[in-house]
């Protein structure tokens, strides 16, 4: 082999491993963008918290509710509530009912964002039906609740003290059973 | 000595296969960048075909020659992969970089010879597939796909609301093949550009062509694998059950169109880029003057490579961003109106006080250098998010991306093809058909898109087959402008037609002093191995 073809060969291979690398971050960018989204609550993530804020302020705001079924799941669901409000650092439960009107057995799972979505980065869930799938027997009826808080630190931000009102929406896609088996039909809290 | 050069030259003339062996088995950039113009011609053809039929649809409000409005926008989306994959890209980065790119830098041949051909082979099954695609079941009830080359999942999903007919899997094939054959095509010539230069062809002496065709290459292998990522995703979601873009599964169906244009956005320098370098060195021929700005202009077209990767949200404005992303795409977009303002002003500054003369392949760079810069200012205007959330998906932007690609780059193309016929050929064209051929196409290309811009501020969508009242009558003259533009791709076949009929031998410069680069040193057409002594450049 000449120098020149071994030099051909060498600039080939690196280019090479670059296109590898570029399809790899291709794919990399399906678990960096979901973690950036849940770490950041960019787009209007909401985040999951373990514990409850320490301090609770005297802002409040509204939180509004909103459900929806996509195609392909014959479920109703709409908040129990409207509206509420809370203090900001406040825990507050709120409650969705959701009836299965077929025939048959079905397994559902939500998906979930807040608006305005910048204040996604401040809306902690605690627990949420949302964090799991969920199965409704023919004809049932069950109420779903979720359990959140506002972080305080939202009055640190001084761009978002005009905000008075988040809205919370949850849309049910039909999903498959989930793999664990024993799994009750009682959302968890 | 002499008599050796001698034996060494008899011996390579008869050193090559002759028949359908040349070309099959062709390991010549000069051949394979010959078949790429023909190829592209010929999907040309198809891809403006499927273009008049949309202008003859919109010709009137109702339904003209569509029972199935589907059916329009299959042609919609035929019209533009077929366009961009088939035509332009197979053009610049296939044809003209291959035959050219390697000559101007002084190099006997490309790196890879024989990937050169693969490279070329790959594309025909590719479009075939696109071909056979849209004559397969699609969304239901109807054939093809015909949710826009952007490919939007939910659309493009096998789902009800989608697509669950074979026509979007045989178009993503489509991609993943013309994608593999670009990409090798790409490696090939970086390699070429990087170790095959002449002695003394330093970077910075090399011609801003095979500059373009460097910095092009690099874009394809930094973009088409995101691309053959995400249509891979795709595919495995329509028929493997992944969810990367169902949200029922946990995807995210914006991160498609993350993924896409992330890949899409430079994908629109890689179809301008070559054809700026064609421009620079068409507009320094025919002004008789060296280009203005040389370094500047190679460094221009690094920057906007460079930032062209970093804009591509600008597309998806209205997908629900922060503000704050909304402004940063906003003003990184405008950046790149910077270095496309510096080549801009440096052909205007090397046409500055030249001896010009305007043959046609210089008409067809002074036709691109204005209509490409209509388009440019038009990009500005789209690249404010506030603006954009008015005009995001309508005439308005059909007719910018137009201006800056059909007008642009194709345009470019002409030049490049008129500049370099009697090289490649052997023959001269005939100048008053390429004139004729050049006036019939502005006057068709501008009567079709400039009304397109008052369309899109009144607030006529793009892929809808029909419209309201209220539209008919631009929506007229664009029509008419389609048929003239048709009318002048018979002149262009004629006028290929007439000049390989007459058979008028080209001289092995026949622009004369300003053309300056190698490939005018070579005989017209060059001997099927060029630079056996390998030219040294001072």
């Amino acid at each position: 082999m000449s120098v020149q073809q071994k030099n051909h060969r060498i600039v080939a291979a690196a280019l090479g491993v670059f296109v590898l690398s570029m399809i790899g971050a291709a794919y990399a960018a399906v678990p960096l963008y979901d973690m950036f989204c849940r770490l950041t609550g960019f787009g209007g993530t909401p985040l999951v918290a373990t514990a409850a804020p320490q301090r609770v302020l005297d802002r409040t705001i509204k939180v509004r509710f909103d459900g929806n079924v996509s195609a392909g799941l014959d479920w109703r669901f709409r908040p129990v509530q409207r509206e509420i409000e809370v203090k900001v650092g406040e825990t507050a439960l709120a409650f969705f009912r959701a009836k299965n009107m077929s025939s048959k057995a079905q397994w559902g799972m939500a998906t979930y964002n807040v608006t305005p979505d910048i204040t996604g980065a401040y809306f902690n869930k605690m627990h949420c039906f949302c964090f799991d799938k969920q199965q409704l027997q023919a004809g049932e009826e069950v109420d779903m609740p979720v359990q959140f808080f506002i972080d305080p630190s939202i009055a640190d931000e001084a761009s978002l003290n005009g905000i008075d009102t988040i809205t919370l929406s949850y849309t049910f896609f039909a999903a498959e059973p989930p793999v664990v088996a024993g799994t009750t039909s009682a959302p968890k809290l | 000595m002499a008599k050796s050069t001698t034996a060494h030259d008899e011996h390579s003339h008869s050193d090559y296969p002759k028949g359908w062996r040349r070309w099959v088995y062709s390991t010549s950039n000069k051949d394979i960048g010959v078949m790429y113009l023909v190829f592209s011609i010929i999907a040309g053809l198809v891809g403006a075909a499927l273009s008049i039929g949309i202008r003859m649809e919109l010709q009137h409000p109702g339904m003209q020659i569509f029972g199935d409005p589907q059916m329009f926008n299959v042609f919609t989306t035929g019209h533009a992969l077929v366009m961009v994959f088939f035509v332009v890209m197979p053009a610049t980065m296939g044809g003209f970089a291959n035959y050219f790119a390697p000559v101007m830098i002084g190099a006997p041949e490309t790196a890879f010879p024989r990937i050169n051909n693969i490279a070329f082979w790959l594309l025909v099954p590719a479009f075939l597939l696109l071909l056979i695609s849209m004559f397969v079941p699609g969304a239901a009830g109807s054939t093809g796909f015909g949710g826009g080359w952007t490919a939007y999942p939910p659309l493009s999903s096998a789902g009800p609301e989608g697509h669950p007919g074979p026509a979007m899997d045989l178009a993503i094939l489509s991609l993943h093949i013309a994608g593999a054959s670009s990409i090798l095509g790409s490696i090939n010539l970086i390699t070429t550009i990087f170790n095959m230069r002449a002695p003394g062809m330093t970077l910075h002496k090399m011609p801003l062509f095979a500059w373009a065709v460097l910095v092009t290459a690099f874009l394809l292998l930094l973009s088409l694998p995101v691309l053959a990522g995400a249509i891979t995703m795709l595919l495995t979601d329509r028929n493997f059950g992944t969810t990367f873009f169902k949200p029922d599964g946990g995807g995210d169906p914006i991160l498609f169109q993350h993924l896409f244009w992330f890949f899409g956005h430079p994908e629109v320098y890689i179809m301008i880029l070559p054809g700026f370098g064609m421009v620079s060195h068409i507009v320094s021929t025919f002004s008789k003057k060296p280009i203005f700005g040389y370094l500047g202009m190679a460094y221009a077209m690094v920057a906007i490579g460079v930032v062209g990767f970093i804009v591509w949200a600008h597309h998806m404005y209205t997908v629900g961003m922060s503000v704050n992303a909304q402004a940063y795409f906003v003003f990184a977009t405008m950046v790149i109106a910077v270095p496309t303002g510096v080549k801009i002003f440096s052909w205007i500054a090397t046409m500055w006080g030249g001896s010009i003369s305007l043959r046609t392949p210089m008409l067809w760079a002074i036709g691109f250098i204005f209509l490409f810069t209509v388009g440019g200012v038009t990009g500005v205007v789209l690249s404010n998010a506030g603006i954009d959330r008015a005009l995001h998906d309508t005439y308005y932007v059909v007719a910018h991306f137009h201006y800056v690609l059909s007008l642009g780059a194709v345009f470019s193309i002409f030049a490049g093809w008129y500049y370099w016929f009697p090289k490649m050929f052997g023959y001269m064209y005939n100048e008053t058909i390429g004139k004729l051929h050049f006036w019939v196409t502005f006057i068709g290309v501008n009567l079709v898109f400039f009304p397109q811009h008052f369309l899109g501020m009144a607030g006529m969508p793009r892929r809808y087959a029909d419209y309201p009242e209220a539209f008919a009558g631009w929506n007229y003259v664009s029509s008419i402008g389609s048929y003239i533009s048709g009318f002048a791709v018979l002149i262009f076949l004629f006028g290929v037609f007439e000049a390989f009929a007459k058979k008028r031998q080209a001289a092995d410069n026949p622009w004369g002093e300003g053309a300056t680069t190698l490939e005018w040193t070579l005989p017209s057409p060059p001997p099927y191995h060029h630079f056996s002594t390998l030219p040294q450049i001072k």
